[in-house]
């Protein structure tokens, strides 16, 4: 058929059943992004004669003698199509893969969808940025400054580097490449939460047409790892290899077939013929606790004990006990005492990109991996383990990441992937299906979470307990971490002399656990905050009095279950900031009731972080001079959406008296060099922006050293500019410096603390339990904050992902132990409609470890919001939600019989 | 998605082209439902847009909406000023929870053939006195109430090989004073509860969608009392709808809500 794609006459010939989506993309408008394949996420949207549609609805044949326009034909970075102007202007975007069909969309708009905007964009998800650089970007604000327009780069809203790319759809994410030759994986997937597979015949499937091999647990390396990705790999049991012979949860790979075709692949795998013998399957932590439960992991206990499991036999992956002073004591000291009991859910990233990449070998051996990750360093070691070969014939890069938020800080495909390309000798792709990603990767660790707190009269505490029992699921990756993290600072930024802190981590027969935005303090905190509301509620205090009483203060010992970690400083600290921005701005909100229906109250929770995670985090940067004159800047960290690329190019240009736009980033890409631990526990600006300026403070020091000696001047007589350097009144063109290079490295040894204070004001309808959220406001100690508005979207995008499951996400398990809610249409994330704004403050503090005075602001905006929407619908209504979701439904019920009690 | 077991599109220009029912064939109107879930059953689709249906056409007496007429043909439908219940079809068209680039392309047969209970077509056929005409395999047409026509959560009154054609919506109903609720968990989220009421001259019909496994239409002589209203609907409805989207007890308070607000809505005589 033939058909106009963005101008160019072009011949195509669709498969029956193929998707517009998918036939744009073999025709290589890459543009076009794969989010949800369902029609529910946007990211596909183009223009077919003119009027937007789902493109991976759209069979493609529809599209014979029709004009479709991706958002690579609405403008290109030579002429910008006003609404990708419009997009750029406002930064509308962080990690970018929803962005080109936002504007597609948004390019169609008329007046009237216009005017009702979230009912408009209600087919558009954007899961990190809340919306609102969105609205801005459809209401023509410009939140970028233009280089030429500051004085300093620090501290200003330079836009990001990847702008013009991503908003013409040219920004390469991880599939949007043409690889010749290219053939596709499929896995089959585990129909039982538990089972011992007997026998699997590969025949039917060898036989069908464009099969070229089938993976099973016999090609699989017997080697133990854990999926997840840390420095240091003891930090998780190894309790995983690529292709078992026990299926531990309904969705785990059971074999994987290759084909020439993904539809020969899909054809595959339905002729796999498997054997299992079912198992019991334990689908709670509570049950999996259970004297004589089954065992999720079965084995010999040394060898167990080996891979770091606490106790196989009794599901039991580790557990923590420690604290301080005399918790009995303290609990008889006290006037008030209050004990609850609290649940987190499980919820999901729901990251844009699915867990996806291409693996091959190339002209030099290198078995090379691109993929979707925030740890490439991590995945080429963990493969180099794997395939036991050295990690210098790996390479593993990322370009643009389509979001993370801790799903993409394990290794999920790429394990596979190899196996796959060194068996069949050409590049394999592997892109994991929305439904895979919901039922088949990681989420957030389901918690139960028990508080005591004792307290004075006057509010003072004296006793604080905290029992923890997280949920892992059916592998332990982050498990330990999750559950140590998640116990220390909750606990540590209150001053008491007595605390307890218990906790387990358990196994169970469902989906992993794994590393999710905040890694166990969002539970945790949702716990501590509700129960100091409960406490403060007791004892008749303002809840912010309760935090500011008991609130560690600088020259306090930092304790939770341990003594103080001997690198965590005070940095700097704006807790008491946070906490007085935050009630200004809520006691400055009146609004009542409208009527007798609503219940009005307010509500905050407070939180801390460490800046970086423990044990070692480690990034290098390398900057050197071009023969143009330009550096080039090369840092192994990931930008996945956090905006640490323009941070880099911030502080590097600072650093060289310089401007972002003279360097050059290369980064995620092991064959550059540039070893970095990865983008997690928001270590993007505080660990690899460390690195970054200390080598361009070092390239300055040996610029400002070679200019001298050209001249014969004194090493301090030179200034550098953007372009020269100023020498003996002459200026120095940079070109003629080219060659000169430096490195800069950093070990995350030094840590400081970080805080967030979330506050709402709220309205309940007490007829259907709808929460109407009046005011969101949060405070953020983020040190000095390098730009401001990248900043604030972190925290806006924090705060609506943590909404998002406060309010009513919920990754829901069935009997059978499978995910019941594998899509964007019965897992809700939050629309454009279902978000408040979100007033930021920042605290204004310098720290004294970060680099340039900034501290880590990417994860832990998310911790204290949940707590804080619970405390104020408390609040108005004397109602208390100690597990979330609030969902509709749920709080009315719980109002109705709060009512009938009377 | 990509519907990788498709092996053949058939694209009939009428009715003596459709093909005999076999398994592994499905309709395919708008696309929009089909191509968003894998179908591995799938082998051959059966386009329906090659038959080229009039998508609404208006006599004396009713409005013909085609089961191939979309979402958006349907809310662009310009009626007569005295068809004050034509404001039900944005209101319903609206409801869907898909965004108005699915309205573009979703059917109103699409959307009644999948017997979702939050079918927003469903309940304006319903609420309408809607009739579908159902073309037979065996060449003639059979009609059906619009009521009838979902029985349960995905499954219709269509016999294997049955295809939707049109549905009648009589000009009479359209002359009805009309109030339409939807009550969802979120924003423009799925329906847990979408309740349509009409009043003419002597009674007052209540259609009750969403919250149900499938339309109820609970019809009164005259106009309710609030304590009638609630003990029909409690009486008439005979269970409530369980999914993700709401929880029965909550879907059936927010129906006696929405209810009761359509009737003080429509109370004036």
């Amino acid at each position: 058929m033939r058909l106009v794609i963005d101008g160019e006459d072009r011949e195509a010939t669709p498969q029956p059943g193929q998707c517009l989506r998918t036939l744009l993309r073999d025709m290589g408008r890459f543009g076009v992004k794969r989010g949800c394949d369902a029609g529910d996420c946007g990211a596909c949207s183009v223009l077919l004669d003119g009027v937007p549609v789902h493109s991976c609805l759209m069979p493609a044949f529809r599209a014979e003698g029709r004009v479709v326009t991706t958002v690579a034909g609405l403008g290109n970075p030579a002429a910008l199509h006003p609404t990708q102007k419009a997009f750029l202007d406002a930064q509308g975007y962080q990690c970018g893969f929803c962005t080109a069909g936002m504007i597609v969309t948004v390019s169609a708009l008329d007046q009237g969808q216009l005017a009702s905007l979230p009912e408009a964009m209600k087919g558009n998800l954007c899961r990190c940025t809340g919306y609102r650089a969105i609205s801005d970007a459809v209401a023509g604000v410009t939140n970028v400054m233009t280089e030429h327009a500051v004085a300093t780069v620090t501290g200003r809203d330079l836009g990001a580097p990847s702008g013009v790319a991503v908003v013409t759809g040219t920004a390469r994410y991880t599939l949007d490449v043409a690889v010749p030759g290219l053939t596709h994986l499929k896995l089959l997937r585990s129909p039982h939460a538990h089972a011992r597979l007997v026998a699997i015949d590969t025949t039917a499937a060898l036989a069908v047409p464009g099969v070229l091999c089938v993976l099973t647990h016999e090609d699989s390396p017997q080697h133990h790892f854990s999926t997840a990705r840390h420095q240091d790999w003891r930090d998780d049991p190894d309790d995983s290899v690529v292709l078992d012979t026990v299926m531990r949860f309904v969705g785990q790979r059971v074999a994987a077939v290759v084909a020439e075709t993904v539809a020969a692949a899909e054809a595959g795998c339905a002729q796999l013929h498997v054997t299992y013998e079912v198992l019991p399957a334990v689908l709670t932590p509570q049950s999996a606790l259970t004297p004589g439960a089954p065992a999720v992991h079965d084995g010999p206990p040394e060898v167990m004990r080996e891979r770091r499991i606490r106790d196989a036999a009794h599901n039991l992956v580790a557990e923590l006990a420690g604290g301080v002073g005399d918790l009995a004591a303290g609990l008889a000291a006290a006037d008030v005492v209050h004990s609850a009991e609290y649940h987190s859910q499980r919820v999901q990233h729901a990251a844009m990109e699915t867990n996806a990449a291409i693996a091959f070998v190339d002209a030099d051996g290198i078995l090379v991996m691109r993929t979707s990750t925030q740890v490439p360093y991590l995945v080429q070691t963990a493969l180099a383990d794997l395939l036991k070969r050295p990690r210098e014939t790996i390479r593993v890069l990322c370009e643009q990441v389509g979001g993370g938020f801790g799903g993409k800080q394990e290794m999920l495909i790429e394990d596979i992937l190899a196996l796959a390309t060194l068996r069949v000798g050409r590049p394999v792709q592997l892109e994991l299906t929305r439904a895979e990603q919901f039922a088949a990767t990681t989420c957030r660790h389901p918690m139960t979470v028990s508080v005591r707190l004792g307290a004075r009269r006057d509010g003072t505490l004296t006793a604080l307990e905290l029992d923890v029992l997280s949920d892992t699921g059916a592998y332990g990756n982050h498990a330990i971490g999750v559950l140590f993290h998640g116990c220390g600072e909750s606990v540590a930024i209150y001053r008491c002399p007595n605390k307890r802190v218990t906790g387990r981590v358990v196994y169970t027969n469902t989906p992993p656990s794994g590393a999710f935005r905040g890694y166990g303090l969002s539970q945790t905190i949702f716990a501590i905050e509700s129960a100091m509301d409960e406490l403060a509620v007791k004892l008749g205090i303002d809840p912010f009095d309760l935090r500011h009483r008991n609130r560690i203060k600088p020259g306090d010992q930092m304790v939770s279950f341990g003594g103080s970690p001997e690198d965590v400083e005070y940095g700097s600290y704006g807790l008491d900031q946070c906490l007085d921005l935050v009630r200004d701005r809520l006691s400055a909100c009146t609004e009542q009731a409208e009527s007798t229906d609503w219940s009005v109250g307010s509500g905050m929770a407070m939180a801390m972080i460490d800046t970086i995670p423990p044990r070692g985090h480690f990034a290098t940067s390398r900057i050197q001079i071009a023969a143009d004159g330009h550096y080039e800047l090369t840092v192994g960290t990931a930008d996945f959406g956090s905006g640490s690329s323009t941070v880099h190019l911030q502080i590097a240009a600072e650093a060289l008296g310089s401007l972002p736009s003279r360097i050059r980033l290369a980064q995620s890409d092991t064959a550059l060099g540039g070893y970095d631990s990865g983008a997690f526990g928001s270590t993007g600006t505080v660990v690899a922006g460390l690195a970054t300026q200390r080598a361009a403070e070092a390239l300055a020091a040996l610029i400002r050293k070679r200019a001298a000696s050209m001249h014969g001047r004194e090493e301090g007589s030179s200034v550098l500019h953007a372009d020269h350097v100023e020498i003996a009144s002459q200026e120095v063109s940079l070109g003629e410096f080219a060659g000169l290079a430096a490195e800069g490295a950093s070990d995350g040894s030094r840590r400081s603390i970080a805080f967030n204070v979330q506050g709402f004001r709220v309205a309940v309808h007490h007829p259907t339990g709808r929460i109407r959220i009046l005011k969101s406001v949060h405070a953020a100690d983020a040190g000095r904050v390098i730009n401001p508005m990248q900043c604030r979207g972190q925290v806006e995008g924090g705060v609506a992902q943590a909404l998002g499951a406060a309010l009513f996400e919920e990754l829901r398990i069935d009997a059978s132990g499978a995910v019941s809610n594998a899509a964007f249409r019965s897992y809700h994330i939050p629309t454009m409609a279902d978000l408040p704004p979100t007033d930021v403050l920042f605290a204004d503090t310098y720290d004294l470890i970060g680099p340039a005075g900034a501290k880590s602001m990417s994860e832990s905006p998310f911790n204290p919001v949940a707590a804080a929407l619970a405390n104020a619908v408390a609040d108005a209504t004397d109602v208390r939600f100690r597990r979330t979701p609030l969902a509709a439904d749920i709080v009315w019920r719980a109002l109705s019989q709060h009512a009938a009690a009377g | 998605m990509d519907l990788n077991t498709v092996e053949a599109v058939l694209r009939p220009r009428m009715r003596s082209e459709l093909p005999p029912s076999a398994s592994g064939d499905s309709f395919l109107a708008g696309g929009t439902w089909l191509f968003s879930e894998p179908q591995p059953a799938l082998r051959r689709l059966v386009d329906l847009s090659a038959l080229r249906w009039e998508s609404l056409r208006r006599t004396e007496t009713a409005l013909h909406v085609a089961a191939t007429c979309t979402f958006a043909e349907l809310e662009a439908f310009e009626a007569p000023v005295d068809w004050i219940a034509a404001e039900l079809i944005t209101s319903c068209c609206h409801a869907l929870l898909g965004s108005f680039k699915i309205r573009g392309v979703a059917t109103v047969g699409g959307n009644l053939c999948l017997g979702l209970a939050a079918g927003p077509m469903v309940a304006l056929a319903t609420a309408l006195d809607g009739t579908c005409v159902i073309w037979s395999t065996d060449g003639g047409d059979r009609l059906l109430d619009a009521v009838e026509f979902v029985a349960g959560p995905g499954q219709t009154a269509l016999r294997p090989g049955e295809l939707l054609r049109e549905i009648l919506l009589p000009a009479a109903a359209f002359r009805r004073r009309t109030a339409f609720r939807q009550g969802s968990l979120t924003t423009y989220g799925r329906s847990a509860a979408l309740l349509i009421g009409s009043r003419d001259g002597v009674g007052f019909t209540l259609t009750i969608t969403a919250a149900t496994p499938h339309p109820v239409r609970i019809v009164f002589d005259g106009f309710p009392e609030s304590a009638e209203l609630e003990a029909r609907i409690d009486v008439e409805v005979p269970a409530w709808y369980d999914d993700i989207h709401g929880a029965p007890d909550w879907r059936r308070n927010l129906t006696h809500l929405l209810a009761q607000e359509i009737r003080l809505e429509l109370s004036a005589p």
